[in-house]
């Protein structure tokens, strides 16, 4: 039992100063291209951070999230910075000019004091400490779930997911108003990239599928689902998928819109039913979550693909030349 | 030293390494990702604060937070890289001017 307790004890210490190793690297390498490698390193780390802690719905997301998508968009942006040159721009993008050694000395001094400011105020809190997970678990069983992490995002703090959603929709308006039309380059071919993507589309919808419902009793969810179909969504714009009618640019924005609609309405209605913001009568939250989570993973999906597009999407015979 | 107390202080350094880089760096796309990292490294304190529960599950209110957390992280993240890109076209260069 000891020596199994020591391994597992400089698993976690090789796993945190690994994490803060890449953190060092991601922020100092010269090369921004290598930064934003070094950045997507450090999310799958995180992810076993997460597991560590005993956060699988965490680990779920951030794998989806911290180290898939938020590093497609960061290499897109690179790429672009200097679309003038050809491809070879994005491994010297340079970041050369730091500040004053006085500004780094003074900014390094204070953020010392800082960091032990912050260890001694965690160091002095106490070792043991139930948080709100009493009352989670006494309301588990009004909530229509099983898993606590859903019960607590679609439930019990369901304004908090229904802001967030909104937080996403302003967030591809400021994208769609400052991102230039996306220019629909000659897709990238290769017959591994158009294979996989065949094969990898419809197994991935599948496991958003799966997550989305597991997410009533085990890890998964509406977020973790819905990062998935935004990954799908990333790869078919990779592979050269495009719009082709007009009536799906109105889909889009309607499959856009329905998540946080959908929360809306829930909210009107459950304020009127039982005099509270989303407060589901217990018999029917079950249900009434699936719907939420239905329509959330859709509008989650389609908002991080649209994201990675970066500007308001058209249709490809509107290109101008 | 428990694995909370770890990655706690763990999170601590993620999160000053984070501001630091984002005081020195000139580059956006640098100051991007340093706001990240202090991002991660604030998701890692509350996660680990969360196992401070002495039943076997952890308080699952803050893994709730750092959920909604890490979305909003990637939408905020999109709208600075895409701001960065329009000020990069505009002005040939992705960086802000130095007042320092």
């Amino acid at each position: 039992m000891e020596t199994i307790n020591l391994l597992i004890w400089s698993f976690d210490a090789l796993l945190g100063l690994c994490l803060l190793w890449l953190a060092w690297r991601t922020l100092s390498a010269p090369d921004l291209y290598k930064a934003v490698v070094l950045f997507v390193a450090f999310g799958l780390l995180m992810t076993l951070a997460w597991v560590r802690l005993d956060a699988p719905d965490v680990a779920l997301a951030e794998a989806a999230i911290g180290a898939g998508l938020t590093g497609a968009l960061l290499l897109s942006a690179l790429a672009r910075l200097d679309p003038a040159v050809d491809d070879q721009s994005i491994v010297t993008q340079k970041d050369n000019r730091p500040k004053s050694e006085s500004v780094q000395w003074a900014a390094f001094m204070s953020l010392i004091l800082v960091a032990i400011g912050l260890g001694y105020s965690v160091l002095s809190l106490p070792l043991k400490f139930k948080g709100l997970s009493p009352e989670v678990t006494e309301q588990l069983v009004n909530s229509g779930v099983e898993n606590p992490v859903t019960a607590v995002l679609l439930n019990f703090r369901g304004y908090d997911t229904l802001l967030e959603m909104a937080v996403l929709l302003i967030a591809l308006l400021g994208v769609w108003s400052t991102g230039n039309k996306p220019k629909y380059d000659k897709p990238f071919s290769s017959p591994v990239l158009d294979f996989l993507s065949r094969l990898l589309t419809p197994i991935l919808i599948l496991v958003a599928a799966y997550l989305l419902w597991v997410g009533a009793h085990a890890p998964g969810g509406a977020f973790q689902a819905g990062s998935i179909l935004g990954a799908v969504g990333v790869l078919l714009l990779l592979s050269g998928w495009r719009l082709q009618k007009d009536s799906s640019l109105l889909l889009i924005r309607l499959i856009l819109l329905a998540g946080p609609f959908a929360f809306v309405a829930m909210a009107v209605i459950t304020m009127m039913i039982e005099g509270q913001l989303l407060q589901y009568p217990p018999a029917h939250a079950g249900l009434l979550i699936l719907v939420l989570e239905t329509t959330a993973t859709l509008s989650i999906g389609a908002t991080l693909a649209a994201l990675f597009l970066g500007g308001p999407p058209h249709l490809k015979n509107e290109e101008s030349p | 030293m428990t694995p909370t107390l770890l990655f706690a202080l763990v999170g601590i350094g993620l999160f000053s390494l984070g501001l630091y880089a984002l005081i020195v760096h000139a580059h956006l796309l640098r100051k991007i990702l340093a706001i990240n990292i202090m991002g991660s490294g604030v998701f890692l304190i509350l996660v680990a604060l969360a196992k401070r529960t002495s039943e076997t599950t952890p308080d699952p209110v803050p893994h709730a937070m750092v959920i909604t957390g890490i979305v909003v992280a990637v939408s905020a993240t999109a709208l600075a890289l895409s701001i960065m890109l329009k000020l990069n076209s505009e002005t040939g260069c992705a960086e802000l001017p130095d007042d320092v």
